[in-house]
């Protein structure tokens, strides 16, 4: 029950924070809120992928853009053949994202260290490559004039202002049940599998653990969170940019986990909620950049374990 | 295409490919003392550039490059000195991410020293039209001294590894630091003088093709990732083969754009990387023990 | 004696609260300009004009005897932080005008929230598709890129050139004047006989003007905003490919010039008139706002003016414009009366605007410029 504990804790903030601007007249601040919540989706798979199987991915903004992408171009360009149930983009952006991921994750998760570090940055940059060179895509302009969608229960996925309250729920309430989701399992029996591999992966496998099947599927799920908040975000801000699949997106994703404890789904959520919102006011102004980099070095240096680390992630060398 | 569109992008590629080459040598001498991949090679060419413009209105230009030169190497060491020395055998997912984080804290740095504005060291020789005729394709007189100084540089990390105690030192350090230290040789001092020799030599790259390619406070990046892809490509650690993979890349990447849409070139360098990792990880020159 | 003293400050507080009701009321502007990041070259000289222009504007008494207070935002040239900040400011801050954003793309991603919601956006990026099709509420200040290549084509059938190479960068600006070139180059009796589009932060384009070079063409153009506008004269005389090259109007920055040195020489592009203010008649129209803020600008600053700051100037001009005659800020009647002005004269050159046209600017507003001696001069 006490591994339970962050997930009450989320919803009963999640709540309580959206009555309480409700009473002190600052409902506008749910906007921002809604929107780091859609990051923090990508944060809290990374986190499963760094954390528990111990991959790091420095591209993990590539999935959130080809979630994105994909139901922005259904929604618009080809929002005709998708007429009769509009809401159908979305898990198509999911899907395109977990084909993606599995397509790729093959190759590259049989590599470690440095080079899986390399080659997941390169799989971003191709990403945004492809973006930037696609009439498709919108090239350098992105795509806009996204419509909202309507899910079940007169709910409606939109960035209009007067369903914010209705869009901040949608949101958060995704990113709970990630939460759960992602406690769940690393309670579970592949959770504990997870936790060996990132100990010793040979151990692991001479244990009778298949090492390769398990890293996939943490990174395709780790994929498909990211392709869900691209996704929503997309309708929530009515478009999307070239520059969501860009390096300095996806490095932030990894200062967020790195700082929240990478074996901390909690504590990232925390975390990411936090900068990612203080990051879309311009709280940093001119220093935004350097404030996740410094991030980055802060934390590596003196908290590998992160603010709310858990588990000893990063304590020697392996 | 004509045997002159040929050569001008055998010339242009080999260019770039010598600027990428020394990128990995950096990356190279680093990961062979250290086993650290230093993201922040690319920022040593941003810095030497930069450094060397801001000193150029005031002094002859070869002092201002001796001096860029000099400062960048100091820049290293001092980010070796202060985040990476007195970390006690740290995992390489924590490395990864400090010198990730490093190399963005000296891009913005650079950017509120020096402002957005892209900066240009004057030619070395002649001017921005200066042109000279190589067997029916022109190129500026600057491609040669780029040329030129990569030669020198891989010539002299030649001679230092192969034939001074240090250099010698240095490469014992890089096979088995432990069995280094029971000889006797301060493998911190070399680890310290690893990284300013990469940032030297990454700085004097950067002020040979600052004329060429203007510098800005954000050409690190991606100058970084092509290096890296050198250097696996020929081969971790081996720092002669970053020569050959460097060319190789550069001209692959010019020749590609007679083929693919120019949209693409970048992606080929990555592509190349890609390849690499997936079937040959440790390089065209490398044996397969060093890739572990 | 308690009943008193409670009587006393509850008297105190209430003159303590009623007092901001009688000041007047600041004017809150809103802006929302890539100060960093990779269109920075373009939004902080932008950032430096309004908040120049504002203050300036508020040590002579602000705009109808009220105070401007002026929010900038930096969205890095980032479309989400743009719809992020612009929500800010609108929800929250509830300004009475967005000036901004600087790239096309934030610009396209805001344009329909800015009408949906009524809000005045102003925006300093040249795409033509933020004002075609016409938002009610979403202008834009610099020209239309069309006008900006149809006045080459006009240069070029002058000086007898048929056959062109065209080069642009992947930037909304890039692709825009792509898309312009491609279009009014068969009406000009001009062939297009190659067109490519490289990365806007690529440092070498030696291979790609070699492919152009090939096609055997009598004139280069070439359509970017970033720095690689200096690379292209540079690698063109570096490779002895000595046509003629024209530039597009993001050339506007004699930084760009200084760049590129001696193989800047005889480059031809159209631009607002700021850059040659000093060299215009006394007569001309434009003469005394350029010059103005020319020497504004250089002297807070310390560095040369660019069309991109002009920009800026020209968004707060007209705002201020449309306050002016409605003479208050409700916004309703502020839109209307922006959609009224006639004859504004602005750095772009002077605006008449009307329900159809939300950008105000004619062919007129271009001048084919040239460098000489390392200087813009007007051309021929």
């Amino acid at each position: 029950m006490k591994r339970y504990a962050p997930v009450l804790l989320l919803a009963a903030v999640v709540v309580a924070v959206q009555l309480l601007l409700g009473a002190v007249k600052s409902e506008f601040l749910l906007t921002q809120l809604t929107m780091s919540a859609y990051y923090t989706l990508v944060a809290l798979g990374l986190c499963l992928l760094m954390g528990y199987a111990g991959q790091v991915s420095l591209g993990h903004a590539g999935f959130f853009a080809i979630g994105g992408y994909t139901t922005a171009v259904l929604s618009t360009a080809a929002a005709a053949a998708f007429s009769f149930a509009p809401w159908l983009s979305l898990p198509a952006a999911v899907a395109a994202t977990a084909v993606v991921a599995f397509v790729i994750g093959v190759p590259v998760l049989r590599l470690r260290g440095h080079y899986l570090a390399m080659a997941t940055l390169a799989f971003g940059f191709i990403v945004s490559r492809v973006i930037l060179g696609t009439a498709l895509f919108g090239q350098a302009d992105g795509i806009s004039d996204v419509p909202g969608i309507r899910l079940f229960a007169g709910l409606v996925l939109t960035g209009k202002r007067n369903l914010r309250v209705q869009n901040y729920y949608i949101a958060w309430t995704l990113v709970t049940v990630g939460l759960l989701f992602a406690v769940n399992l690393i309670g579970s029996r592949v959770g504990r599998a997870l936790r060996a591999i990132h100990g010793n992966e040979e151990a692991a496998a001479a244990m009778g653990i298949d090492v390769g099947r398990y890293k996939l599927a943490v990174f395709v799920l780790s994929a498909v969170y990211a392709g869900v908040g691209g996704a929503c975000l997309v309708h929530f801000n009515a478009g999307i940019g070239p520059g969501e699949a860009g390096v300095m997106k996806s490095v932030r994703y990894v200062a967020l986990v790195a700082a929240g404890g990478m074996g901390s789904p909690g504590g990232t959520v925390a975390v990411s909620a936090v900068l990612t919102f203080l990051s879309l006011r311009g709280a940093f102004g001119l220093y935004d950049d350097a404030v996740f980099g410094a991030l980055l070095v802060g934390i590596m240096l003196f908290a590998p374990d992160g603010l709310f680390g858990l588990v000893p992630a990063l304590r020697g060398r392996r | 295409m004509g045997a002159d569109q040929l050569l001008q992008y055998l010339l242009s590629g080999v260019t770039t490919g010598s600027v990428y080459a020394i990128v990995g040598i950096g990356f190279n001498i680093i990961y062979s003392s250290t086993g650290i991949i230093n993201f922040a090679q690319g920022e040593f060419l941003m810095l030497g550039g930069m450094i060397s413009v801001s000193l150029s209105h005031s002094m002859p230009l070869a002092a201002a490059i001796a001096i860029a030169v000099i400062v960048t190497g100091l820049v290293g060491v001092l980010l070796q000195l202060a985040f990476i020395s007195w970390l006690k055998n740290p995992a390489v997912l924590r490395m990864i991410i400090i010198t990730i984080g490093l190399s963005i804290l000296v891009r913005e740095a650079s950017l509120h020293i020096w402002d957005e504005k892209v900066r240009a060291l004057p030619f070395w020789s002649g001017n921005e039209t200066s042109s000279l005729a190589v067997l029916g394709a022109r190129i500026s007189p600057q491609v040669l001294w780029v040329l030129g100084v990569s030669a020198l540089m891989v010539g002299a990390l030649t001679l230092f590894f192969r034939h001074t105690l240090t250099g010698r030192a240095m490469r014992a350090c890089a096979s088995n630091a432990t069995a280094a230290r029971l000889c006797g040789i301060r493998t911190s001092s070399l680890v310290t003088l690893s990284f300013f020799i990469a940032a030297a030599m990454g700085a004097l790259a950067g002020c040979a093709v600052s004329p060429l390619t203007q510098t800005q406070y954000d050409m690190g990046t991606s100058l970084a990732v092509k290096g890296f892809t050198c250097a696996v490509l020929g081969g971790l650690g081996n720092v002669t083969a970053a020569v050959a993979a460097g060319l190789l890349v550069g001209v692959l990447e010019a020749a590609s754009i007679s083929v693919l849409p120019l949209a693409y070139k970048d992606v080929v360098a990555l592509a190349i990387m890609l390849a690499i990792l997936f079937f040959r990880p440790e390089g065209l020159f490398g044996s397969r023990a060093a890739s572990e | 004696m308690r009943r008193r003293t409670i009587f006393t400050l509850v008297l105190a507080l209430g003159a303590i609260l009623a007092v901001p009701s009688f000041a007047a009321d600041p004017i809150r502007i809103g802006a929302i300009f890539a100060v960093t990041g990779p269109a920075a070259n373009l939004g902080l000289p932008e950032s430096r004009t309004l908040q120049m222009l504002v203050d300036d504007a508020n040590a002579s008494g602000g705009i109808l005897g009220r105070q401007i207070e002026l929010i900038v935002k930096d969205s890095q040239g980032n479309a989400e932080k743009a719809v992020s900040f612009a929500k800010q400011l609108v929800e929250e801050s509830q300004v009475l005008a967005i000036i901004g954003p600087t790239t096309s793309g934030e610009s396209m991603a805001l344009k329909g929230y800015a009408d949906q919601n009524e809000q005045i956006l102003i925006s300093c990026a040249a795409a033509a598709t933020i004002v075609n099709p016409v938002a009610k509420w979403v202008f834009k200040v610099p020209q239309m890129d069309s006008f900006a290549a149809q006045a080459i084509f006009t240069t070029m059938k002058k000086l007898g050139l048929a056959r062109i190479g065209v080069v642009v960068s992947n930037t909304g600006f890039g692709q825009g004047g792509k898309a312009q070139l491609e279009k009014l180059a068969p009406q000009n009796g001009i062939t297009v006989a190659i067109t490519e589009v490289y990365d806007s932060t690529a440092t070498d384009l030696t291979a790609v003007l070699a492919k152009v070079k090939a096609q055997d063409v009598q004139a280069v153009v070439n359509w970017s905003v970033e720095p690689a506008q200096s690379l292209v004269p540079k690698n063109m005389r570096q490779m002895g490919f000595d046509v003629p090259l024209f530039q597009s109007h993001g050339f506007g920055n004699i930084a760009f010039v200084t760049a590129a040195g001696r193989a800047a020489e005889g480059i031809i592009f159209p631009a607002g008139r700021l850059l040659v203010a000093d060299v215009l008649p006394a007569s001309h129209p434009q003469k005394k706002v350029l010059t103005a803020y020319k020497k504004a600008y250089e002297g807070k600053f310390r560095e040369d003016v660019s069309t991109f700051g002009g920009h800026a100037y020209d968004a707060f001009l007209i705002l201020t414009e449309g306050i002016r005659k409605a003479g208050g800020t409700d916004k309703f009647k502020v839109r209307d009366s922006i959609e009224g002005l006639k004859g504004v004269i602005g750095t772009a050159g002077v605006f008449n605007f009307s329900p159809e046209d939300h950008n105000g600017l004619t062919m007129d507003s271009f001048e084919m410029l040239t460098v000489k001696n390392g200087q813009f001069a007007l051309y021929p």
